[in-house]
């Protein structure tokens, strides 16, 4: 799957976006000019394929993120853009300009590594002035500067500090200051968050989009954690293997994943398995395997009648309750409470269902009284709409 | 916390008292007013000033201060730039049989490098008449050969445990080659190559072995003349000479030591 591919797919699943807001989205307007284009690039260690011929465009202005497992291959596409490794194959162009061949140094980008890499023999003043140092710029413009940066980030009385008296937390703003002060095209993030602990990374999350905002600069970020990829981004590209998996804005990867690999990866989710029953449009109707209901949903991509499939459905999605619910255009089947797990702000229900399935239910504990409701071996209705339900191929 | 045993305290002290008594007895008789190197015969310092009288004596002390300075410094660049090669070259061809090599002379006898070096100068001089003559020189390329080795383990061992990135962002950041080496791999790898430096300099201070191989007449080390006068019967100044000795190394030591351990407490806040 390529990125022109998907990009297709979604413009055919929101026909509406396609004509009004083309400034929030510029992925879906064929008019736009890309600012980072990603060529079929390759990388290969020896017999390891690390980056497997990928296309890619990305938008001035966007918060992309890149979103894989351990070894899929997005560090190695982000040091690419950055220039610690040579490709084997295809070109890179930032605003129009090959940078394939250019050096680290003569790129007009600038990376956050995941371990921050602050210097820790210069203090927060020299770190951050550093990239504006080897620029060779008067001293009084980088001493302006750097104050400026300082204020931006919010440090501004640590700036004769040394890194070893920072906190993690201040250890990233430094980090994040040096990078953003060479005012690059891209900046390049590594995990920006995975370092800091879980408060932090919340308060985090919002200052780095607001600074995003403010600069206007175009961040593409790696990271592994999906709640973070959900948070920052315009668009996620969801790698597996070498190869992007899915392309879209956080709502779709999430509500319309194209396959089980990305429905798995972002929370969880039940997977019944079913068989295609027939097609018209845009939509699609599936048997389940068992209790034979049939479910009518959203699905771009052509599947034969009689193919097998796989329906997925999210567990914050479906209904629990006692009595059998009667609402129009609902799916619903029965089952027994095998286990349950209080969260405060909600609950999570596993049910065996009639034909021996293990369906998870979260449900949102709306009244104080509601999670006390259910208990262990209840009979219970679970229900969802159907439109809800999602198609997947394997 | 649980006591340590008696047992265990005993099996220490007999342990230090075995590594230690002998300095110490040498020690405690350079301040021996007796002629006798064994009979107590109360407190004096005559020794020490017996030494500065000694012209032998100091001519060694200055010759092997020289060696030891001009071999620890040449083997500090030397050995600096082998562990540069070695662990930021990347992968290249032959890079495990180096990265031995280098090592080997930390485990070569002595006997053995000092023997190869001095064939080395026996036939060099054959063929091209230099070095004309075997003294200081001479012994400075030995000591400079296989101290250069303690160097190199130390600066590589430095860089293995050194953060990447910290090099790459500086490249990032718009630094060239050249300038990201200046910036940021010297200064942090500085106090390995200072350790580097006072190791290259007590083991030259130290060495008698290949120093007596390489040497030639008339150019004689502190070692080599301590080792000579000790086989005409220990004397006090021979005792007050060590005790100086040992005091000159024992700040190299600590010194590096300390060096070493400070870079330790710096990086490890990175980590947090």
């Amino acid at each position: 799957m390529t990125a022109q591919d998907t990009s297709k797919d979604q413009k055919d699943r929101e026909p509406a976006s396609q004509n009004g807001a083309c400034n929030d989205a510029p992925w879906l307007d064929p008019a736009q000019q890309p600012f980072i284009e990603i060529q079929s690039l390759t990388k290969r260690f020896g017999d390891f394929t690390a980056v497997d011929d990928i296309n890619l465009k990305i938008y001035r202005g966007e918060l992309f993120t890149i979103l894989g497992g351990s070894g899929c291959g997005k560090s190695t596409l982000l040091r690419m853009l950055a220039g610690f490794e040579k490709p084997t194959q295809g070109r890179i162009l930032i605003d129009g300009v090959d940078i394939t061949d250019l050096a680290p140094y003569d790129r007009p980008v600038n990376m956050m590594f995941q371990s921050y890499a602050v210097f820790p023999h210069m203090t927060v003043e020299q770190n951050i002035a550093y990239g504006l140092k080897k620029e060779k710029l008067p001293a009084a413009e980088i001493k302006q500067r750097v104050t400026a940066m300082l204020e931006l980030v919010q440090l501004p009385e640590l700036a004769k500090r040394k890194p070893d008296q920072l906190s993690g937390g201040q250890l990233q703003r430094v980090a994040l200051a040096r990078a953003l002060i060479k005012r690059p095209k891209v900046l390049l993030l590594d995990e920006p968050l995975a370092a800091l602990d879980k408060k932090l990374r919340e308060q985090t999350q919002f200052e780095l989009m607001n600074l995003q905002d403010q600069l206007g600069i175009t961040f593409v970020v790696v990271t592994h954690d999906q709640e973070e990829a959900m948070t920052l981004a315009t668009r996620i590209a969801v790698m597996n293997a070498g190869n992007f998996v899915q392309i879209g804005s956080p709502s779709e990867v999430y509500e319309f994943p194209l396959n089980h690999f990305v429905a798995d990866f972002f929370g969880s989710i039940n997977i019944f398995d079913a068989t295609v029953h027939s097609r018209e449009g845009e939509h699609i109707t599936v048997t389940l395997e068992g209790s034979g209901t049939q479910i009518r949903t959203r699905h771009a991509q052509p599947l034969a009648s009689g193919s097998a499939c796989m329906v997925g459905i999210r567990p914050e999605k479906l209904l629990i309750s006692k009595e059998r619910p009667t609402l129009e255009g609902h799916t619903v089947t029965s089952g027994v409470v095998e286990e349950l797990a209080y969260y405060g702000n909600r609950s999570i229900y596993r049910v065996r269902s009639e034909n021996g399935r293990l369906i998870q239910v979260s449900a949102q504990n709306y009244q104080r009284s509601a999670a006390l409701l259910l208990e262990w071996d209840d009979e219970v209705f679970i229900s969802w709409e159907s439109s809800c339900s999602v198609v997947l191929t394997e | 916390m649980k006591r340590p045993s008696t047992f265990l305290y005993s099996v220490l002290s007999f342990g230090f008292a075995f590594l230690y008594i002998p300095i110490f007895v040498v020690m405690t008789y350079s301040f021996n007013d007796s002629r006798l190197a064994t009979v107590w015969g109360g407190f004096s310092t005559r020794w020490y000033s017996a030494l500065l009288d000694n012209d032998q004596i100091l001519d060694a002390a200055l010759l092997s201060l020289q060696v030891a300075l001009i071999s620890a410094t040449v083997a500090t660049v030397l050995g600096t730039l082998a562990g540069l090669a070695l662990n930021r070259m990347g992968k290249f061809r032959g890079r495990t049989v180096f990265t031995g090599m280098i090592a080997a002379p930390l485990v070569m006898p002595e006997v053995i490098t000092g023997l190869s070096l001095l064939l080395l100068f026996v036939s060099l001089q054959e063929l091209t008449g230099w070095p004309a003559s075997r003294g200081a020189n001479t012994i400075t390329i030995a000591h400079i050969t296989f101290s250069m080795a303690y160097v190199a383990v130390i600066v590589q061992s430095r860089l293995a445990g050194m953060d990447n990135s910290l090099e790459e962002a500086a490249m990032d950041l718009g630094g060239r080659p050249f300038a990201v080496t200046r910036d940021i791999t010297l200064p942090l790898i500085a106090p390995a190559m200072a350790s580097g430096w006072l190791l290259a300099f007590t083991l030259s201070l130290d060495d008698l072995v290949i120093a007596s191989f390489t040497s030639g007449a008339g150019a004689s080390t502190l070692p080599m003349v301590i080792f000579s006068k000790v086989k005409l019967g220990v004397t006090p100044e021979v005792n007050a000479l060590a005790t100086l000795v040992i005091a000159l190394v024992a700040i190299g030591v600590a010194v590096a030591g300390w060096l070493m351990f400070r870079q330790q407490r710096l990086d490890s806040p990175a980590a947090k």
